[in-house]
């Protein structure tokens, strides 16, 4: 399967799954948009960080 | 006196040279001209700022003091509450919303001071922007060229602002839409340090990168707003709870001994002649020369790009399921991708935050403002939809905020300054300092304003 088919079907099962229903004509740009997400994602994974590192959110202790 | 300043205003009120009232009539008569061409307001509240100016002037003559920003028109991106209308978020869903029961905690502090609203301002849907363009509302329009984009997502505050309307305006800054509006609209923009001035009565977008703050067409104008909107507020969870720290009496120290630095690296890699000749042209009236390398700023931008669109998602799913054929287009698909994001991505991308975090603040160590560009060009054709990036035609939407992402993604406070060349478009640089030192980049900015580096230029027909 190319990229594109394997982006179709997560796209497909997980609007599905999450209960969001798309017409045809979004699918290109749902795509795109997935995949440049997915390549930030990755850009940020690459980035070598020790178990121990604490994640960043707003908290109130 | 449509391009006068909030504080030549406030200063004519006072000593009642000038009525509110006619401060306020001038104002609405300048939108009610000039608002056909701009799209800058999406609701004009007219009769209450009439109310609003004839108790101030009855104020004024029974000798009570006048505030700070006494007569100031001003004017709201409409993600802030203003009692009584709905608060739309440039959406088309929330015009179904009950009309807000109390404004904004930002718009009670400035009316506090004196300033009076005057409306609500157009925006980018849900505030998922950097264009101003809105398909529900019609793109709000560059002053300097109505052809062109405001910049968003708070589009309209800078048609607003650069345009005359209104001195003053409040935008909000997720990861640039007080900056990238600035920059384009050729006016003066402060997006605070997280935390620093409360969003309570405002609609979210993404919680832990969301800032509210002002623009204005001069520093001082910036001040005295930043300072009448300082200080804790429980009813905002994401709000610091310091106490308030007055910088309009620190303008005028001036810049001696402050180290000052240019950004190198990514953002100078991809920016054109026309975002690097003003920022050159900035640093080199601070006799600054030397360059430091924000470290990972790349991927410091894709970080916050991975949470907002996530956190932006979640935000709005519910909406996603029950009516997604109601947004924007080009919000939509983005928030639905943005649902398929694996956790897992956005867990990594908190934990690099906080050691990208950790990094720059070591910088601030050794420095105390960068300067960096606001944008990497001037303001596009509306509707436009790539331009040039590092010689590399690139699509133009989800990059006009690379400069500014990388900054607010650790909540840095930034002045957006704007350099207007005598002929053609203006474009703003940021000037960027440590945590809670808002008083650093707001002495440059003054500095540099006084100076004739950065000014607002009046658009045609505006002087």
């Amino acid at each position: 399967m190319s990229e594109t088919d394997d982006l179709d079907a997560f796209i497909e099962a997980g609007t599905r799954l999450q209960g969001i229903e798309i017409r045809p004509e979004w699918r290109e740009a749902i795509r795109l948009h997935l995949a440049v997400s997915l390549a930030h994602a990755r850009t940020v994974a690459e980035f070598p960080l020790p178990d121990e590192a604490d994640p960043a959110p707003v908290f109130t202790a | 006196m449509s391009f006068a300043t909030a504080a030549e205003i406030a200063g004519d009120v006072a000593a009642r040279r000038r009525s509110a009232g006619e401060i306020v009539a001038a104002a609405l008569a300048r939108i009610e001209r000039d608002d056909k061409r701009l799209n800058a307001f999406t609701a004009v509240t007219a009769e209450r700022a009439r109310a609003r100016a004839a108790a101030a002037d009855a104020a004024i003559a029974a000798g009570k003091p006048a505030g700070p920003l006494a007569g100031v028109p001003f004017a709201v991106k409409n993600l802030i509450d203003i009692a009584g209308l709905p608060t739309v978020a440039g959406s088309r869903i929330n015009r179904e919303h009950p009309p807000a029961a109390a404004d904004g905690t930002l718009v009670a502090r400035l009316e506090a001071a004196g300033a009076i609203l005057v409306g609500a301002l157009n925006m980018g849907e849900y505030a998922y922007d950097f264009t101003g363009e809105n398909v529900h509302d019609g793109p709000s329009r560059n002053p300097h060229d109505t052809a062109r984009m405001t910049g968003g997502s708070s589009g309209g505050s800078g048609s607003a602002v650069g345009g005359g309307l209104v001195p003053l305006a409040l935008g909000s800054d997720t990861n640039g839409s007080i900056r990238v509006p600035s920059s384009f609209c050729g006016i003066f923009g402060l997006k605070p340090t997280y935390g620093r001035l409360t969003r309570a009565g405002s609609f979210p977008f993404v919680s832990s990168l969301d800032h509210l703050g002002p623009f204005a067409r001069s520093t001082l104008d910036l001040a005295l707003a930043y300072d009448a909107m300082q200080g804790s507020d429980p009813h905002d969870p994401g709000c610091a709870g310091r106490p308030a720290q007055p910088v309009t009496a620190l303008l005028r120290q001036g810049v001696a001994g402050l180290r000052i630095v240019k950004a190198g690296g990514y953002f100078r890699a991809g920016a054109s002649a026309e975002a690097l000749a003003p920022l050159d042209a900035v640093a080199a009236a601070l006799g600054t020369t030397h360059e430091v390398e924000i470290p990972e700023a790349a991927r410091a931008r894709a970080a916050a790009y991975v949470i907002t669109t996530s956190e932006g998602a979640a935000l709005h799913l519910d909406r996603l399921r029950a009516r997604a054929g109601d947004f924007d287009p080009d919000v939509r698909d983005r928030l639905i991708a943005g649902a398929l994001v694996p956790g897992s991505a956005v867990t990594q991308a908190q934990k690099f935050r906080r050691w990208y975090r950790d990094a720059v603040l070591r910088l601030f160590e050794e420095v105390d403002a960068i300067l960096a560009p606001a944008t990497p060009c001037v303001a596009p054709l509306i509707g436009q939809k790539t331009f040039l990036l590092d010689g590399k035609e690139m699509p133009l939407r989800p990059n006009i905020g690379i400069y500014t992402q990388p900054i607010s993604f650790i909540g840095l406070p930034v002045v957006a300054v704007p350099v207007a060349p005598a002929q053609g478009l203006p474009i703003g640089v940021q000037i960027i300092a440590a945590p809670w030192r808002e008083d650093v980049a707001l002495r440059i900015s003054h500095h540099l304003e006084a100076e004739g580096i950065v000014r607002a230029k009046p658009p045609p027909g505006a002087e």
